[in-house]
């Protein structure tokens, strides 16, 4: 009983460590100003520390509680709630990263169950896997070009789930590779036709793997989105983030970076503990 | 009285690195209605490799099988399989588990016939309270329980027991062997098994084959049961000629599995020369399940 408090309290109390020593480090490297007397006499504000343009902790805090007191705040189209902000791009991603599904999904089981068309496109995937959404977006802007108001969003489509995908793509492979024999021994013995040995014995075997591929894909939805918004434009916490470098206010950057990292971190569990379900109703 | 299944010069080769490997060697069976037989003999002697190919999980390389007046091709629900593991879909309940097989053979029925057909069966091996349990809140005995409600619930022209309590201790053994039994004693359906549990082959079957070491096992001997049934353990236990038959049985499997095939008895106990195939065939069939319960 006695261990079972302290291993909770070291479990909450460790990380708040972390995040004690993360921010003093923080703010050691982070550049402040400070009043110079001048040689002749007068006061003068100059820069310093390690990183002088980086802002430090309590600067960021002072200069964004504004996005972040009210997260949903709509005060014009560039000022908004950082929340706001990360729903557009929420939206944005959730549709991505369905067209990711929809396409990864078949397209593994293609590659489980046929040793051509494995031989055949997996080569392709290899190469295609490791390009960057970057490099993605601009092909994503040419192909859409001629589709009118709809352009933008379909080029961002496109990127993010042509990026996303993959993992979900070789994930289902793997497990649909991985289907033991015994299971499909016992589709030949009862002569279980096609459709049934699909939907009966792959899919539920196939599930968990697919369920790693899909959390994976969903960290990489997320990861392309500022690029994406970046390269188009939308609104969106993204674009937010770019803007304010812009304009030369760094704060932000810090801001939307951990915002983006939470969400990042919120839906990487979320769907953790979906794939654990679907693991441990197997 | 015609024979209900022949099997007529079965052989079985496998090709290797260092050439072809002949495992099973014209193998000749003739097996009666309602007949339970077993095939007995060391490890690698290919006894699996032709349940194997009865269940149509492997092709013959030559001779073949007939089944009640029809040759054999390919694998079907009228062979209900009992495999060494279960190999029950983990995300099923039992009662679906046997359901699969039952709505495949019975789809004329109604779908409450069938649920009726499955239930019978699970209740008859003792898991009515179970039947809605899936595999991993069952212990390894009743998931097997399932595996032979599943078989019986086909109603198959035959049953093919692949070493079907090699995994379970003894005492769950004991009791699964009673099951089986009771459950063949309802409608005797024609059977054969794998085993190389000499008591096992005697309390279940009318007749034991006796297969030679490997490669090229061939059938060695056979041993009629003479034993009436229903047969009760204990009444076994206490008649001398069981001893007698007994006997007889671990003498073949000592000297003569050996020596009819011009080999020394005892040379490697365990797995025998031919252990190797049988790790083939068992990868070839059964790639390893993969837990994730």
């Amino acid at each position: 009983m006695n261990k079972l408090r302290r291993i909770q309290w070291d479990a909450l109390l460790m990380p708040m460590v972390g995040v004690v020593l993360s921010l003093l480090a923080w703010q050691l490297v982070s550049g402040r100003v400070v009043q110079k007397v001048q040689p002749d006499g007068t006061m003068e504000e100059v820069k310093s520390g390690l990183v002088q343009d980086l802002p430090g902790p309590i600067q960021t805090w002072e200069k964004t509680s504004k996005y972040i007191v009210e997260p949903f705040a709509k005060r014009e189209e560039l000022d908004q709630g950082i929340l706001r902000f990360t729903w557009y791009s929420l939206v944005i991603v959730a549709k991505g990263y369905a067209i990711a599904l929809l396409l990864g999904t078949p397209l593994g089981f293609l590659l489980g169950l046929s040793k051509n068309f494995s031989k055949m496109f997996d080569p392709i995937i290899q190469v295609l896997r490791p390009v960057s959404p970057l490099a993605w977006m601009p092909l994503g802007v040419v192909i859409f070009a001629n589709s009118g108001r709809s352009a933008n969003e379909l080029a961002a489509l496109f990127t993010i789930a042509v990026c996303a995908m993959w993992p979900t793509v070789l994930n289902t492979a793997v497990g649909v590779r991985a289907i033991p024999q015994d299971y499909l021994n016992i589709a030949r013995v009862l002569k279980l036709s096609r459709t049934k040995t699909l939907f009966k014995i792959m899919i539920p075997a196939t599930l968990p793997y697919m369920f790693t591929g899909y959390r994976l894909s969903l960290g990489i939805a997320w990861l392309v989105i500022v690029a994406v918004e970046m390269l188009t434009g939308r609104i969106g916490i993204g674009n937010f983030l770019w803007n304010e470098y812009n304009n030369g206010l760094y704060t932000s950057i810090v801001l939307c970076i951990l915002t983006i990292g939470l969400v990042g971190f919120l839906l990487d569990r979320a769907m953790s503990l979906l794939e654990r379900r679907f693991k441990s109703a197997i | 009285m015609s024979d209900y299944v022949e099997i007529s010069n079965l052989s079985k080769v496998f090709p290797t690195p260092k050439g072809p490997l002949r495992v099973v060697k014209d193998f000749n069976l003739r097996i009666r209605r309602g007949e339970f037989v077993s095939l007995i003999g060391h490890s690698g002697c290919g006894k699996s490799t032709v349940l194997s190919i009865l269940a149509g999980l492997s092709d013959a390389s030559s001779g073949g099988i007939i089944l009640a007046g029809k040759e054999l091709t390919g694998p079907g629900p009228d062979r209900g399989v009992v495999f060494q593991s279960p190999t029950l879909l983990p995300w099923m309940t039992a009662m679906e588990n046997v359901m699969l097989g039952v709505d495949q053979v019975f789809y004329t029925a109604s779908r409450e016939e069938r649920r009726q057909i499955a239930e019978y069966y699970l209740v008859v091996v003792g898991l009515g309270d179970a039947m809605h349990k899936r595999p991993a809140e069952l212990s390894q005995g009743m998931r097997q329980r399932v595996g032979i409600a599943r078989a019986f619930a086909l109603s198959p022209k035959m049953l093919l027991l692949d070493e079907p309590f090699g995994m379970l201790d003894s005492l769950t053994r004991f009791e699964l062997q009673q099951v089986l039994l009771d459950l063949w004693n309802r409608n005797r359906l024609t059977a054969l098994m794998v085993t190389h549990d000499v008591d096992e082959a005697l309390f279940l079957s009318d007749r034991i084959i006796m297969m030679t070491n490997g490669p090229e096992a061939e059938v060695g001997e056979i041993l009629e049961v003479p034993f009436a049934r229903p047969r009760h353990r204990k009444e076994l236990l206490e008649n001398p000629e069981y001893y007698r038959l007994r006997e007889q049985l671990i003498e073949f499997l000592n000297t003569r599995a050996y020596t009819l095939k011009g080999q020394t008895p005892g040379q490697g106990h365990g797995p025998g020369p031919g252990s190797n195939t049988i790790t083939m065939v068992k990868s070839m069939m059964a790639a390893e399940p993969v837990s994730r319960s």
